[in-house]
């Protein structure tokens, strides 16, 4: 997928009276990408997104858009969208009067139809009338994601969309929306602190850590082949040996290879971790299937195959 | 505590149907004559200022209170000592600012000196003794009472939503418009029915700031009670003026559920 370039940041660094946020970061998305900005709270992926918007100015570094430096435009000015981590909506507007709000400023684009056409895409159709405080969660999401794709963006910048959502919703919620930016094209620059979601959602992830870019790569690459001890971390559990990671998937509980004894088991519905201890004091977790009747005391051998190791 | 409150309103309008005493007091017998004077066009064209006049000082406090409440709003760590700003003239006397207001108004007040001693002018202006002075006065005098209820919704409206608005391609003068006035609609109400009331009942102000030409429907009530000895007119007035007050709070409150 060796697309034209969208979005690009050139060195950007943000820093605030305290703190440094954003250091010298530089990246670029491809248009039409689902792309994620993946890292713990504080590393500095917000205020990427805030000045990708408009509403931080970077103190260095540029901001390009389509080929032009966007660093002077006012957010007014910038064919970016945002779909706020709150929503944002506003409480005296219909769902029909927040999805025209914007385009209202767009010279030659009032268009009923599309405004109809964007809610159904959402499924909103008959809750056009709605105030925000008479819907569900999921509905108000879908009405600040209407908000924004009526608008045809260059690229949309989602601010953790999911997080305010139950769990069992915003699994169901992923889903939806991957398959509504497959079917719009548009580029989704979306931020999250949640590895599943970045994993299952993007085309290309980049993860941050206090300020910087980690690595920027495939859900794939990211996981198998992370490039940082912070990156094998944050995207999943892992064990150290000797230098080497592996991860708790890749470990089989066998009679031969290391020996160690169970420390904690947990059961966990479709697997069970099981926590171990080597002789020399390291800890080691393995995933062991739903059944298996490990005891904690209990002396095993472990093992796991070479192609599974991550060298760092 | 009902009781208190009724009482002095119900003396008021046993008087307002009474005929008044040779020295001041009332005597039967009972008359709507005192509601029928009303009509008249003296009297009429008084009631009549009186509201332009409140209306014209509450459109004023709402145009000088409403920057000043977002200011106050957005400043921080600094809102109480600006709030503080706001309320300190009410830690003296209202009579001794309106006098105050005389000092700096009059002939030979700060305003002509200056000007006079730069030579800007020849002769004083006629800075008080009008219906601007008065308008000055009030101004002065409700701003604090408009700008408290505007910063109190002004504070509780989200960042976010201006955020979203101008990310959505509203210039700051489209969000001011269709985003920060329609949310603080109900501060707007309550501030303008503060500055509004007392405005229209004020009789200290035009008394002193207005002389003689400025009669409010506060200055006739005053003299009926005063100087004229007609107690049951000065009932009956107070009780015209407390209708149109009431009148104009349930205007304001159905246009603004209309607007909302």
């Amino acid at each position: 997928m060796a697309s034209e370039t969208v979005l690009e940041l050139r060195q950007v660094s943000k820093a605030f009276a305290t703190h440094r946020a954003v250091a010298d970061v530089s990246l670029q998305i491809p248009r039409g990408a689902f792309f994620s900005l993946l890292g713990p709270s504080g590393c500095g992926k917000t205020t990427i997104l805030r000045m990708i918007a408009g509403f931080e100015n970077p103190t260095s570094g540029e901001v390009w858009l389509n080929g032009e430096c966007i660093n002077a435009l006012p957010p007014y000015q910038r064919n970016v969208n945002t779909v706020f981590q709150g929503y944002a909506l506003f409480p005296h507007l219909t769902v029909q009067g927040n999805v025209e709000f914007g385009l209202r400023h767009k010279k030659g684009s009032d268009d009923i139809n599309r405004v109809n056409d964007v809610l159904k895409q959402v499924r909103l159709e008959g809750k056009s009338s709605r105030r925000p405080s008479e819907l569900s969660g999921g509905e108000r999401q879908r009405v600040a994601l209407a908000r924004a794709i009526v608008l045809q963006p260059d690229v949309l910048l989602l601010d953790e969309p999911l997080s305010a959502l139950d769990p069992q919703l915003r699994k169901q919620v992923r889903s939806e929306l991957r398959d509504l930016q497959r079917r719009l094209g548009v580029t989704f620059l979306f931020v999250t602190h949640d590895q599943e979601e970045a994993l299952s959602m993007s085309d290309q992830i980049a993860v941050m850590n206090s300020g910087s870019l980690e690595q920027v790569g495939t859900p794939r690459e990211i996981y198998a082949q992370p490039r940082s001890r912070f990156v094998a971390d944050f995207l999943g559990a892992m064990n150290w040996i000797d230098g080497i990671g592996v991860r708790p998937e890749a470990v089989t509980i066998t009679t031969q290879g290391r020996k160690a004894f169970v420390i904690g088991v947990t059961y966990l519905g479709s697997f069970c971790r099981i926590e171990m201890k080597l002789e020399s004091g390291e800890t080691f977790a393995a995933q062991a299937p739903p059944g298996s009747s490990y005891t904690t005391g209990q002396a095993v051998c472990f093992t796991w195959n070479r192609e599974d190791e991550i060298h760092l | 505590m009902a009781v208190t409150m009724l009482a002095p309103l119900a003396i008021i309008l046993v008087y307002s149907f009474l005929t008044r005493g040779a020295y001041g007091g009332v005597e039967p017998p009972s008359t709507i004559e005192n509601y029928m004077r009303l009509r008249d066009p003296v009297y009429a064209a008084i009631i009549f200022r009186s509201l332009w006049i409140a209306a014209v000082a509450t459109a004023l406090c709402l145009i000088l209170g409403f920057p000043l409440a977002l200011f106050i709003a957005r400043s921080g760590n600094r809102k109480n000592l600006y709030l503080g700003l706001v309320i300190l003239p009410f830690w003296t006397s209202f009579l001794i600012r309106t006098y105050a207001w005389m000092f700096i108004l009059r002939d030979t007040g700060i305003v002509n000196s200056v000007l006079q001693s730069l030579g800007v002018i020849r002769e004083p202006l006629p800075l008080l003794y009008n219906n601007g002075a008065v308008i000055l006065g009030l101004v002065y005098g409700f701003l604090p009472f408009m700008v408290l209820p505007l910063y109190a919704t002004l504070e509780r409206l989200d960042p976010s939503l201006l955020e979203a608005a101008a990310d959505l391609g509203a210039r700051p003068r489209d969000t001011l418009v269709r985003v920060i006035l329609p949310l603080c609609a109900p501060g707007i109400r309550a501030g303008a029915i503060l500055t509004f009331v007392p405005c229209l009942g004020t009789y200290l102000t035009s008394d002193l700031l207005g002389g003689s030409k400025t009669v409010l429907i506060g200055n006739l009530v005053q003299n009926q009670f005063t100087a004229s000895r007609d107690w049951p007119f000065g009932a009956a007035l107070s009780l015209a003026l407390m209708a149109i007050a009431i009148g104009v709070l349930f205007t304001v409150r159905r246009r603004g559920e209309e607007l909302l």
